[in-house]
């Protein structure tokens, strides 16, 4: 009924690709990562990066709905206790238990 | 040294054991023996490729297919790399690694998180991967041995990745105290979510990139 030999092929060619991804451009690029426009790029992407994941995460939030109010609280608490404290992992917490606290009761 | 990586991995290990034993149940009703879920975690590891895995293997997917759709998805991470060349170092088995763990939240903590000044940057970006990894792994390996046994209720915790990246975006601002990445990653973000939604990660950071890098060639023309 299932084929091992099927599965293990499937783990190798998704292995395979997924390394793909994540090394042409150490090895396309690397002569040229001591060029201006790199360090450029290296500096400017991680922050737009970071805030394209946020978005990305958040794009199926439903803002008309009553259950977005759990999400934008647990926004709110994780950056005001951020700004407040400036402890990452204490600002994570907080908005994690403030949200699993509201969607589970 | 590590004692400050759990400390800083801890969100991620909120997200990855929850969303990893997702992956674990779902991967059980294909039945398939267990460790193949482990090896998945060991070998694939990418969240978002895993869970179309078990569509694709539902389905009797062709290899070729296979190949295509996960290098299409996981693509963004072609810029991940771009962005920290230099970061990563010279190589060696430790950076082969590095580059093959290279997933979302590794990124975003390893290009926000300052090192300590005593300590081997490599070495410390190498146990933050392996740590993310051991959490994915332990969670692959708990979803499809404890299946929906157990009644362990987590909902709701995957917003730790959430908030995990809203609090790195501020250690960005503070890092870099300039707000053009943010409108044009703002701005990026909205045009592809309007135009092309399925592609909105890869969409946005290929738009916002390409943005970049035109700012500043016309900036070095004007100044000649």
């Amino acid at each position: 009924m299932v084929d091992i030999g099927y599965l293990l092929s499937f783990i190798v060619v998704m292995t395979v690709a997924t390394f793909a991804t994540r090394l042409l451009p150490f090895v396309i690029f690397q002569k040229q990562s001591k060029h201006p426009m790199m360090s450029y790029i290296a500096k400017y992407t991680p922050p737009m990066i970071m805030s394209i994941l946020v978005l990305y995460v958040l794009k199926n939030v439903d803002f008309n709905s009553v259950e977005s109010i759990n999400t934008l609280a647990a926004i709110a608490t994780t950056v005001g206790v951020h700004l407040w404290k400036g402890n990452s992992l204490l600002s994570i917490f907080a908005g994690t238990f403030l949200y699993m606290y509201l969607v589970q009761s | 040294m590590i004692r400050r990586i759990i400390k800083q991995t801890t969100p991620i290990m909120f997200g990855y054991i929850p969303m990893g034993m997702t992956f674990g149940v779902l991967f059980q009703g294909l039945g398939y023996p267990w460790y193949f879920s482990t090896l998945m975690g060991l070998f694939i590891f990418a969240g978002a490729a895993q869970f179309m895995a078990i569509g694709l293997l539902s389905a009797g997917a062709g290899l070729t297919e296979v190949f295509i759709s996960t290098f299409m998805l996981n693509f963004r991470h072609v810029f991940y790399g771009l962005s920290i060349l230099e970061k990563y170092g010279k190589w060696g088995l430790r950076k082969f690694y590095l580059v093959f763990g290279l997933t979302d939240e590794t990124y975003s903590l390893v290009t926000t998180i300052k090192v300590p000044a005593e300590v081997n940057e490599q070495n410390y970006y190498f146990f933050i991967t392996l740590i993310n990894q051991g959490y994915w792994v332990i969670g692959c390996t708990l979803g499809v041995l404890l299946g929906g046994l157990v009644e362990f209720n987590t909902e709701g915790m995957d917003f730790a990745l959430t908030a995990l990246f809203i609090v790195l975006v501020i250690e960005q601002w503070k890092n870099i105290r300039d707000i053009l990445p943010f409108v044009i990653a703002t701005l990026s973000s909205i045009f592809v979510l309007i135009f092309f939604p399925s592609q909105m990660l890869v969409g946005s950071i290929m738009l916002s990139i390409s943005i970049l890098i035109t700012l500043r060639a016309i900036k070095n023309k004007s100044y000649g």
